[in-house]
């Protein structure tokens, strides 16, 4: 039977493999989900009747099935019911959830660790043949626990719920931390008694004072690169389960889901022109303050909603900027409308697309697919700043960061360096923001300042359907 | 040093299987476009939700009166279960938006 066992398992491997390998194209990725859902399906069947545990089934199988359909009932629901906005949150409330699992695991299995061996004896509690298996229940406990409590964070951070946290010497004590947690894992893997068993939980704690402690000082516009990497930090959480069981299902999806995670990690602080150390420890919410910067002053010009819309009635080729004002108001789908219209008038509507416009790379596209947006309007940040020279508005729709001047013109500035849309290139800009409030990176915005652009303040939602009510007037 | 060499010929096979997997993760999604970052994350995601295979490990060979186990597995159980179920349905709702425009 275990036989079987291993085919199923390596089935789902092989499932994991084809799955993300069809998620990273656009035609397949569908596809590619649902392939990677039904290996994991089979080797979650797989493992409840055909798992063998000292030749023995397993049982308890009333309480299993009421776990996995709780778990079900829950996930599913939450994952049907929550808005394409909070998308990025969701994926680290998942991710927190896989990491206490894992945390719990190593729990579990410690206290069976601790009852098999001998309490009569006063030395060391572990025969020499587990310490493979202890240093990976350590492993598991401390990355599973860090992801936890990390991945809460972020999404309370997300939801905005909870704020930036930053103070002096805050790195120095993440390391004496971490240094702390290895340190007393690694004498419990030695020397461990049962006078010192307590240890074991005090790593526990630390463990996820250290996952609050690392993801609270570190700003919101860098909050998508840390869920992705606590994202990699519970695949090798999930790994160390597959080294604990023998199991090369979770040995494969572990390691696969780690590197890959890494790798993605990467990417997107190289989409935002940062090192990942940068993000970690530069932490860009902390850093505003110290650096306070030239402060950009002046005056701005509002410009009334007729006027606005008049400007882009009459425009030959319109190109629209949304981030993430765009996303709170919901108003993925009015943009559409207004897009219409435009076009109903013989205006050449495009989106321009930056590549963490949004709170996650890709975030944008996600929300202009769920409005209908055609997929060939969206222009990606190389091909929309060769376009910004011919075009007469931009209209920039909740977006901050990613069209501010800084990043290319002020080295003092957190966000320099980054690529930006160059919309100041255009001959008009307009942009929509609620307040003159600076964004979510906490910086001023120089290009509102500028002669070309004027302000149009409101909620997005609002301002676009006033726009598209004027224009039809026109 | 002797050990050392031990602990390597034990543990091969895990070697070869961790690095090639490594390679592996690294190659599959070298050239994803940025529109698909969000969603592969979510994937990637789900995939890890793979724990939950310990912990129905855990839960079936506790005792039926070892209620410890039985408890922490239980939770165990329902959490990586949220992490499977709601990566992978969160995952298709994001693609499905994206399939309509093909």
């Amino acid at each position: 039977m275990s036989g079987i066992l291993s085919i199923c398992y390596l089935i789902a491997s092989v499932t994991y493999i084809i799955g993300l390998k069809m998620l990273s194209a656009p035609a397949t990725a569908r596809r590619g989900n649902g392939i990677a859902a039904g290996g994991m399906t089979l080797a979650i069947l797989a493992t409840i009747f055909l798992y063998e545990h000292d030749g023995q089934r397993l049982g308890n199988y009333p309480w299993i099935f009421t776990a996995i359909v709780i778990g079900t009932l829950i996930g599913a629901t939450i994952a049907k019911k929550v808005k394409m906005t909070a998308m990025p949150e969701l994926v680290s409330f998942f991710n927190g959830m896989g990491g206490a699992c894992a945390a719990l695991i190593s729990l579990s299995e410690f206290g069976d660790l601790v009852r098999q061996a001998d309490p009569a004896s006063p030395g060391l509690l572990l025969p020499a043949g587990v310490l493979g298996r202890f240093l990976v229940i350590l492993l598991g406990l401390i990355i599973g626990s860090t992801s936890f409590a990390g991945s809460m964070v972020a999404w309370g951070k997300l939801k905005g719920k909870m704020k930036d946290l930053a103070f002096r010497g805050q790195h120095l004590m993440n390391m004496v931390l971490l240094v702390l947690i290895l340190g007393m894992a690694g004498y419990l893997l030695f020397d461990m008694t049962s006078g010192n068993t307590y240890l074991f939980y005090v790593i526990f704690a630390a463990a996820l004072l250290y996952g609050v402690l690392f993801v609270l000082p570190i700003g919101g516009a860098d909050m998508p690169v840390v869920i992705s990497l606590l994202n990699s930090f519970t695949g090798v959480a999930a790994a160390c389960g597959g080294f604990l069981y023998d199991n090369k299902a979770m040995l494969t999806g572990g390691i696969l889901v780690g590197a890959a995670g890494t790798l993605l990690t990467i990417l997107m602080c190289r989409a935002m022109n940062r090192s990942l150390v940068n993000v970690l420890i530069g932490s860009f919410g902390g850093e505003k303050h110290a650096a306070g910067g030239p402060t950009v002053a002046g005056t701005y010009r509002e410009i009334s909603l007729s006027d606005a819309a008049m400007v882009m009635a009459y425009s030959k080729k319109l190109m629209i900027v949304p981030g993430y004002g765009l996303a709170v108001a919901q108003a993925q789908h009015t943009c559409h409308e207004l897009e219409k219209v435009l076009e109903d008038r013989g205006v050449e509507v495009k989106y321009a697309i930056h590549p963490v416009a949004g709170r996650m790379p890709g975030h944008m596209n996600v929300l202009l697919a769920e409005a209908d947006v055609s997929y060939d309007k969206l222009l990606e940040m190389e091909a929309a700043n060769e376009e910004f020279k011919s075009t007469d508005v931009v209209l920039v729709l909740g977006a901050n960061d990613v069209v501010n001047p800084a990043a290319k013109s002020d080295p003092s500035s957190p966000i320099y360096g980054m690529p930006i849309l160059e919309v100041e290139l255009a001959k008009t800009v307009i942009v929509n923001k609620r307040t003159m409030k600076p964004g979510y990176a906490g910086i001023e915005n120089a290009l509102f300042y500028q002669p070309r652009t004027s302000m149009l303040f409101g909620d997005a939602k609002k301002v676009l359907q006033d726009l598209i009510a004027e224009i039809k007037t026109i | 040093m002797e050990t050392v060499i031990q602990f390597f010929q034990a543990n091969i096979q895990y070697l070869y299987i961790v690095i090639l997997m490594i390679f592996l993760g690294i190659e599959v999604i070298g050239r994803v476009p940025s529109v698909l970052h969000t969603p592969l994350m979510s994937g990637a995601n789900a995939i890890h939700g793979v724990v939950i295979i310990g912990a129905i490990i855990v839960m079936g060979k506790a005792g039926s009166t070892h209620y410890v186990a039985l408890a922490i597995g239980f939770i165990a159980v329902v959490l990586g279960t949220l992490n499977v179920v709601g990566g992978f349905v969160v995952t298709d709702r994001m693609l499905e938006m994206f399939k309509k425009k093909k």
